[in-house]
């Protein structure tokens, strides 16, 4: 008996009782989030990030404002209770500045910054629970809290983890499985199918690469189809909310004739 | 007495009952399907998401919210799609105020910067007040002199509130305030509501006053005024501006009735923005007779099931 736990079994099953290419549930959460003017709540499995959104406002510090477009500044933070050994990271940690960096690099071409010169969009990730994809959790959950906060962006971004188990490629990798295998985060704009990032820390055969790369491709827009139906669902619903009130839309003359009144 | 239901009762409302999932090719169709009742229910409201293909650009203008590839309108933001002859513009739902020339604003002043003031409007950049279009004391049409700038902090502190309408724009898209009306200037006997912009209407007049005893200051920027009722004879005329009362610090005497009413009617507005329904006066005036037939504190309005009974009881009502 092995010490190390079967990847993939005879069965074709994984560890968590998953096939190779199956995803983990998803599940979106887009509701208002203290005063931040977009926020998102977005769980792969046992992993949950909340980001929220400030801005476009003004730069905090004025030597950060850019004449021609507007300045994006991510902040990440890992809860210390959301690994299963209890760690706090202090805030200069290079692992999470470098996945603020990450994150920051992704969305730069995407978001259309020209149009709000000399401001600052502030993006604060807050890893609340952490098993595995923790970047793909955080693109995710930033695309969804950036169109939640009305900011244009070119296209969704649609991150997911892909690895391989000696020559069988698995998608959406837990903590478990990315301690194991080879794995590469893809993010990509399901629209174009261009892709704005490849991440790996891992060594990976070169003729897997191709593979996994297209099955992540695949991946990112079921993952692009759920988002959409989260933010279309949440349109729909303050924009019923909105109607709900037009019995009052009219105002104006009929208003002041029921101030008279009083 | 106990019953027993076998299975639970399938709320409407629960997404899971919504959306059913598909294969990726078979789903294609069923969103098809989906915005086809859409349409056919009458709503002329088109929803669109980030990266959705609207129309052709050889055929249409694109407005705000759009970009164009490809030779195909694609639409960048998430909220409704609005069509004018050939111009097609994206409307987001939930954004930062978006300043239009003549909109009254309510701000802070973030900044002292000579010869002007920072005023946070919950616009993209903070807007500027120039010393030269606020009222000074001492007559309207007088001089600034070098002594109005060194003392600029004794008409607007950092932290103290205004209101002002959007006069011009600069060259990079903020805004530039005045304040040159007696109605305009700073604010005090009261507490500011800040709720998302697109829920505060345009209304003939901005300036309301409810039978409460409570003034209410809708900026379009979504900041809100909540303050004790100023009798208008007791408001300065043209003739006798008085600086001491403009540029005040000092509250004036606030009796507790009038306390309460303005807390309620601040919780009023935060119910309201909570279930996002527009406010306007007459739904404001609803709803405070609604809370007062409910006997309760001002605090009670913040519970969910009290918040919800209010909505209910003035959307449906």
């Amino acid at each position: 008996m092995a010490s190390r736990i079967e990847i993939l079994n005879d069965g074709g099953f994984r560890s968590d009782g998953r096939r190779q290419y199956e995803l983990r549930d998803i599940t979106i959460d887009l509701s208002q989030q203290g005063h931040a003017d977009g926020s998102a709540i977005i769980t792969h499995g046992l992993t949950q990030v909340l980001v929220s959104v400030f801005g476009p406002r003004e730069a905090k510090q004025r030597r950060e404002t850019i004449h021609d477009r507007a300045n994006i500044n991510v902040e990440v933070n890992i809860a210390a209770f959301s690994t299963g050994e209890r760690r706090k990271r202090s805030r200069g940690d290079k692992r999470i500045s470098e996945l603020a960096s990450t994150i920051k690099s992704t969305f730069e071409p995407v978001i259309l910054t020209s149009i709000y010169p000399r401001s600052q969009i502030d993006i604060f990730v807050q890893v609340l629970q952490q098993d595995g994809g923790l970047l793909q959790a955080c693109i995710n959950c930033t695309t969804l809290a950036l169109a939640n906060a009305g900011i244009p962006l070119l296209d969704f971004v649609c991150a997911i983890t892909g690895g391989v188990h000696s020559t069988s490629p698995v998608l959406d990798l837990t903590t478990l499985e990315e301690n194991d295998i080879p794995h590469v985060t893809v993010a990509m704009m399901p629209r174009t199918g261009k892709v704005t990032l490849v991440t790996m820390e891992t060594r990976l055969h070169a003729d897997r690469f191709e593979e996994i790369f297209r099955l992540a491709i695949d991946a990112g827009k079921v993952i692009h189809k759920e988002m959409k139906s989260a933010v279309r669902h949440r349109t729909d619903a303050l924009v019923t909310a909105m109607g709900s009130g037009s019995r009052f839309a009219v105002s104006g003359e009929m208003a002041e004739e029921q101030m008279k009144d009083y | 007495m106990i019953a027993f239901v076998s299975f639970p009762v399938p709320s409407v409302n629960t997404e899971a009952y919504a959306v059913a999932r598909h294969h990726l090719d078979v789903e294609e169709d069923a969103l098809m399907d989906l915005d086809d009742e859409v349409e056919a229910s009458g709503s002329n409201l088109k929803l669109t998401c980030p990266g959705e293909s609207l129309t052709s650009a050889q055929a249409f203008m694109r407005g705000h919210g759009t970009y164009v590839d490809n030779e195909e309108v694609i639409s960048s933001l998430a909220g409704t799609v609005e069509r004018v002859n050939k111009l097609v513009t994206v409307k987001a739902i939930r954004t930062r105020y978006n300043p239009e020339v003549g909109d009254l604003v309510v701000g802070r002043i973030t900044e002292v910067q000579p010869r002007r003031w920072k005023v946070d409007a919950n616009s993209r950049q903070d807007a500027v007040l120039m010393l030269s279009s606020v009222n000074l004391p001492g007559g309207v049409q007088r001089r600034k002199l070098e002594s109005d700038e060194l003392q600029m902090r004794n008409f607007f502190e950092e932290g103290d509130l205004l209101v002002a309408e959007v006069q011009a724009f600069f060259s990079d898209g903020a805004m530039s305030l005045h304040t040159r009306s007696l109605k305009y200037g700073k604010l005090r006997n009261g507490q500011l509501v800040t709720i998302p912009p697109i829920l505060v209407r345009r209304l003939k007049s901005h300036f309301i006053s409810l039978p409460c005893g409570v003034d209410l200051i809708l900026g379009l920027n979504g900041y809100i005024w909540v303050s004790k009722h100023v009798k208008e004879s007791e408001q300065e005329g043209e003739e006798g501006f008085d600086a001491e009362a403009v540029y005040s610090n000092r509250n004036d005497e606030i009796d507790s009735a009038t306390r309460i009413a303005i807390s309620r009617v601040t919780n009023i507005i935060r119910v309201l923005a909570a279930h996002f329904v527009p406010l306007t006066d007459v739904l404001l005036l609803e709803s405070y007779e609604w809370a007062i037939e409910q006997e309760g504190e001002p605090m009670d309005l913040l519970h969910d099931d009290v918040g919800e009974a209010l909505v209910h009881a003035i959307t449906r009502g």
